[in-house]
């Protein structure tokens, strides 16, 4: 089915499934311990061998030496195998480079050069994880430590322009921004950051003849597919990947790495099951993380508030070839202004390979901009919440109003909030506000994330009894997708909740969206539709309806007061139906994205400077909501995240040996319950019919954009210490303190 | 990890003979920091004497009004205990704001005295530590040490200590009992138990190999108001930037620190002061930050005039 002009009246308008409280049907599984993650397998591979990674201790150079001997000869050892014998494997190659076929392609052990700390140089092989671990202990690797380029703002003179981002400039934005009559020039920082999520990269890999199966954690099942295929040199029909749960990823998981592609390999040569997890002090190194960022924020306006020139100046840093953090992306959306410049520069670095990390780009850039946005509001002596106001545009800033935005509630974001939240009561001068120990303030800012949407396929079969059972390869990485999934079809299908089965994560189903972007909760509930479509209209005919008054209700399929119980009609077999939704060109006619206000009060301590939120509140504008439960949680935890980014995550670099130190969940701080106050989220009505059938946007990284900015906005309402470097820790703001 | 062979000792007196005899045992209790460093590859013993089961785990009044805290005492239980609450409230407290409560079920009190380094570099063989494999250098000396040690530290380490209930045990003036191979018994007050690094910083308190801790006793109450304030980057479940053990009233005026020295921190001489920028001052004598970690002087002075203001 094609999704090319807006969506009409449709079945799913019914919202009698759709758009209520349901908690996640994999609920119970998840916490009986019934949801098996990828290292859990135990039935379908028996004798499992498992293996260990062993990664490099140097951030650039080379492998001096392997001295393999005692690891060879250690107790259950079944394969040890390094550069000097892995197999050829495929990848990324000047020769062809951007060849679509090897986008997700990741080889191991290819050679000596070490181009990242934590890169795999052997896999062990044994018996039991003890053996293998202990074996691995015992291989004697020798290293040649190259100098590198580990320090982003030593490479600022380096910077160059993206090369798969275009700088936008428009009007004259040097002679306006001079001109203007209040002015912002900021710079601030965002550090390396890490998913952290929880379940570890894991792989368990077997072989029936030719053909390959990895169970493995991952985003999204065709890119594991092909990207093992691509590395190993086999063709994708010959794969198989299965994820029917996964423990979090947050972008992490969107990437292979040696897990899923030594398993697979060493498995193949020894002839049997082999599984491999990565520890948790190699994830921080060894996977991708959010690159850093060194923004230049310059916005000038007129006394009455209005942008006259933004200015956004992203410099950032990454692999060679490959992304780094597109911070400014977002200041081309949220704000009018006729004189513009925005920028990214990106530089090589041989820190370990970044990548995408929930809300890439909006994460980063909002943290700027937002901050950017306070500072001027104060300079131009008005409400943080008025200046957004008075610079709202329900049209692309570069396009004009031929390109409207396709649902753009910001404002009335801003108003709920700033309503519910009691923002009237904040004192704009800082410090101001005491309780106790306590500095008191109050902070503002807005979300922005853009609204992708993906082709994203099911099949969807009516049983023997009157149960539908949903397949597809959609994951579901703690969202929600198995619920909003088995919503769809029981209101598509006039059945009850209890009546779906859904079944995800497994490459043999129909390809789907995958998860990642924000784009998977629209995108697969919008495929689920698209084949639920196609088996009314089976459905119907069996009845013997030929006309568009079919419904489904209770069970019933009704037409011209005449209805049939579809059980009757699945009495001799089951009945099925597939189909993909596919999407024409409506994201290029109309801008789309999701948008939200946050409200924060912070308390800083006025001896030590600790911060801790007092109160959150998030008003989402997210289109309609598939369900209230699923989408809140999916704020709530962007939220925390974002509490994360404002006051304490940072993988904090060595430069004199290329790595991130902290890489173990210790050192690296991600909020505990104790830093997670009361949040509150609010969803305004809204349906979005450019979107998708579904009229619905993407939710799962709005919660994250913006919230720290409202945090360090807070934290500068209570003490007047303005800090551009995140995060915002207690040494940064003593520094400024009486 | 590594293979290791495993037995249980009958009485401390055994444990402490086995260990002896066994240049690479160590004894077992908790696990709590043992079991992840040898996991890490950082603790390498060959043997492992379990402790668990010694009777150690019982709290005693003592004649004078004392209080005698078997070694393998729960974390949780010690902190629940009615009359530690009552009589050294500050040890309570310590111990309710370090790990989990998960941690605090199975560490130990022992074990808590004995918890080695957080340094990111001492977690890492990849990278030179002198306090894991002496020699190698100290990789924490111009690299991350935002939460490294200020006090006692060396060329060779500048490893804070890590434990919060120590840092009580320091302010209460507690004594740890020994029983040594030969059945030896000795009791070390808590200000020699702890090592400074100096140029052995892989030797980090005053026990032979092969002597168990016991138990550790406190003196008998000295009232006054307690406090424990512990300044961290997170809410709950991190190691301290800076804390604060004060006891206060009653013509006593007592702190102790964690956070800032390479072990728990005490200086008798500024308690006879007053005002936090007079203490602060003198605790800090000889002071040796890193630009990383140079703001813990001042943090450490804001601490102090926050605990004072609140007795």
């Amino acid at each position: 089915m094609e999704f090319l002009t807006p969506a009409g009246p449709n079945s799913t308008d019914r919202q009698t499934v759709l758009g209520k409280a349901h908690d996640r049907i994999d609920g119970p599984l998840k916490v009986s311990g019934l949801a098996r993650y990828a290292y859990e397998y135990h039935d379908v591979a028996p004798r499992a061998a498992y293996g260990v990674v062993v990664t490099a201790g140097i951030g650039r150079g080379s492998i001096d030496s392997i001295d393999a001997v005692d690891a060879e000869r250690a107790p259950g050892v079944l394969l040890v195998m390094t550069h000097l014998n892995a197999p050829k494997m495929f990848g990324q190659n000047a020769a062809a480079p951007n060849d679509p076929r090897l986008d997700h392609a990741t080889p191991q052990l290819q050679g000596p050069r070490i181009t990242q700390h934590d890169q795999a140089v052997a896999l062990v092989v044994a018996e039991t994880f003890e053996q293998a671990r202990a074996a691995a202990r015992s291989l004697r690797i020798g290293y040649k430590a190259q100098s590198g380029r580990f320090s982003l703002p030593a490479m600022q003179v380096e910077g160059k322009p993206h090369p798969r981002v275009a700088d936008i400039d428009m009007g004259d934005f040097d002679t306006a921004y001079a001109s203007a009559p209040v002015r912002i020039d900021a710079t601030f920082t965002t550090p390396n950051q890490s998913q952290a999520m929880m379940e570890p990269h894991a792989s368990l890999a077997f072989w029936d003849g030719d053909r390959l199966t990895v169970y493995l954690a991952h985003q999204v099942m065709h890119w594991a597919r092909s990207g093992i295929a691509g590395t190993i040199g086999i063709p994708e029909a010959q794969v198989r990947v299965v994820a029917a749960y996964v423990g979090g990823g947050f972008g992490s998981k969107l990437a292979l790495y040696s897990d899923a592609i030594l398993a697979s390999v060493a498995s193949r040569q020894l002839g049997r099951p082999v599984k491999i997890t990565l520890t948790r002090a190699q994830i921080f190194n060894h996977t991708t993380h959010r690159p850093p960022t060194i923004q230049r924020l310059r916005l000038a306006a007129g006394h009455d508030g209005r942008l006259i020139a933004v200015g956004h100046e992203t410099f950032t840093g990454d692999q060679p070839g490959e992304r780094g953090e597109l911070a400014s992306n977002q200041t081309r959306l949220l704000y009018g202004g006729a004189n513009r410049r925005i920028h990214t520069r990106i530089a090589e670095l041989d820190l370990p390979r970044g990548g995408s990390m929930r809300a890439p780009g909006e994460a980063a850039g909002l943290l700027a901009l937002e901050n950017a946005m306070d500072e001027l509001a104060e300079k131009l002596g008005m409400d943080p919440v008025e200046l957004r106001i008075v610079n709202d545009v329900q049209y692309d800033p570069e396009q004009g109003p031929s390109r409207p935005f396709s649902e753009r509630k910001l404002v009335e974001c801003l108003r709920t909030g700033a309503d519910r939240f009691g923002w009237s009561h904040r004192i704009a001068t800082p410090g101001q506000v005491r309780d106790g120990q306590w500095l008191v303030g109050m902070g503002m800012a807005c979300a922005i994330r853009s609204n992708p949407v993906q082709p994203s396929g099911a099949r969807v079969t009516l049983r023997p009894g009157g149960t539908v059972l949903v397949e597809s390869a959609m994951t579901d990485i703690g969202t929600g997708s198995y619920t909003i999934m088995a919503q769809t079809a029981a209101e598509m299908l006039g059945l009850p909740m209890a009546a779906v089965e859904v079944r995800l994560g497994d490459s043999a189903y129909p390809k789907a969206s995958g998860s990642g972007g924000s784009w998977g909760g629209n995108s697969s509930t919008a495929g689920t539709y698209a084949a639920c479509v196609a088996l009314r209209d089976t459905l119907a005919r069996r009845a013997g309806f030929d006309g568009s008054d079919v419904s489904f209700d209770k069970g019933l399929i009704v037409s011209g007061g005449r209805s049939v119980a579809l059980a009757q009609l699945v009495a001799s077999g089951p009945v099925t139906a597939e189909d993909t939704m596919t999407y024409g060109d409506l994201t290029r006619r109309y801008a789309q994205a999701s948008f939200g206000a946050h409200f924060c009060e912070v308390g800083v301590d006025v001896h030590t400077a600790e911060v801790r939120v007092r109160r959150l509140l998030s008003v989402c504008s997210i289109g309609r909501v598939l369900n209230p439960v699923t989408a809140r949680s999916q704020c709530l935890g962007g939220m925390t995240m974002g509490i994360g980014a404002a006051l304490m995550e940072e993988l904090v670099v060595d430069p004199r040996f290329g790595y991130f130190v902290n890489h173990d969940l210790a050192e690296y701080q991600v909020p505990v319950h104790a830093d997670v106050p009361d949040l509150d989220v609010v969803f305004v009505d809204g349906e979005d019919t450019k979107s998708s059938p579904m009229k619905a946007r993407g939710v799962g990284e709005l919660g994250i954009c913006g919230v720290g900015a409202a945090i360090t906005n807070a934290v500068y309402n209570a003490t007047g210490v303005r800090v551009r470097d995140y995060p915002v820790t207690m040494d940064k703001l003593l520094a400024g303190m009486t | 990890m590594r293979a290791f062979t495993y037995t249980r000792a009958a009485t401390p007196h055994e444990a402490a003979a086995a260990v002896a005899a066994h240049p690479g045992a160590k004894f077992v209790a908790g696990g709590t920091n043992l079991l992840d460093l040898m996991k890490v590859d950082v603790e390498k013993p060959t043997h492992l004497i379990d402790i668990n089961r010694l009777g150690l785990d019982r709290i005693e009044p003592l004649a004078d009004g004392g209080l005698r805290i078997g070694a393998l005492v729960r974390n949780t239980d010690l902190a629940a205990d009615s009359r530690v609450i009552a009589g050294w409230p500050v040890l309570t407290r310590a111990l309710l704001a370090g790990a989990s409560g998960q941690l605090r079920n199975k560490a130990t009190t022992a074990g808590n005295l004995l918890q080695r380094s957080r340094c990111p570099y001492f977690y890492d063989t990849t990278k030179p530590c002198n306090k894991r494999d002496p020699g190698t250098g100290c990789a924490a000396l111009g690299g991350f040490s935002r939460n490294l040690a200020v006090l006692g530290v060396s060329d060779m380490c500048i490893s804070q200590h890590p434990s919060d209930m120590a840092v009580a045990m320091r302010v209460l003036d507690a004594t740890v009992e020994t029983v040594a191979a030969d059945g030896a018994t000795r009791s070390i007050p808590i200000a020699e138990f702890h090592t400074l690094p100096g140029a052995t910083p892989h030797i980090e308190n005053v026990l032979g190999h092969g002597e168990l801790i016991t138990a550790v006793t406190l003196p008998r109450p000295i009232g006054g108001t307690h406090v424990y304030r512990k300044v961290r980057d997170r809410a709950s479940y991190a190691f301290a930037v800076v804390s604060v053990a004060m006891i206060r009233g009653n013509g006593i005026q007592r702190f102790a620190f964690g956070g800032i020295g390479t072990r728990p921190w005490r200086v008798e001489q500024a308690e006879r002061l007053s005002g936090a920028e007079a203490i602060a001052e003198r605790v800090l004598v000889g002071a040796r930050p890193t630009t990383q970690n140079r703001f813990k002087l001042a943090l450490t002075r804001r601490t102090l005039a926050a605990v004072l203001d609140q007795a």
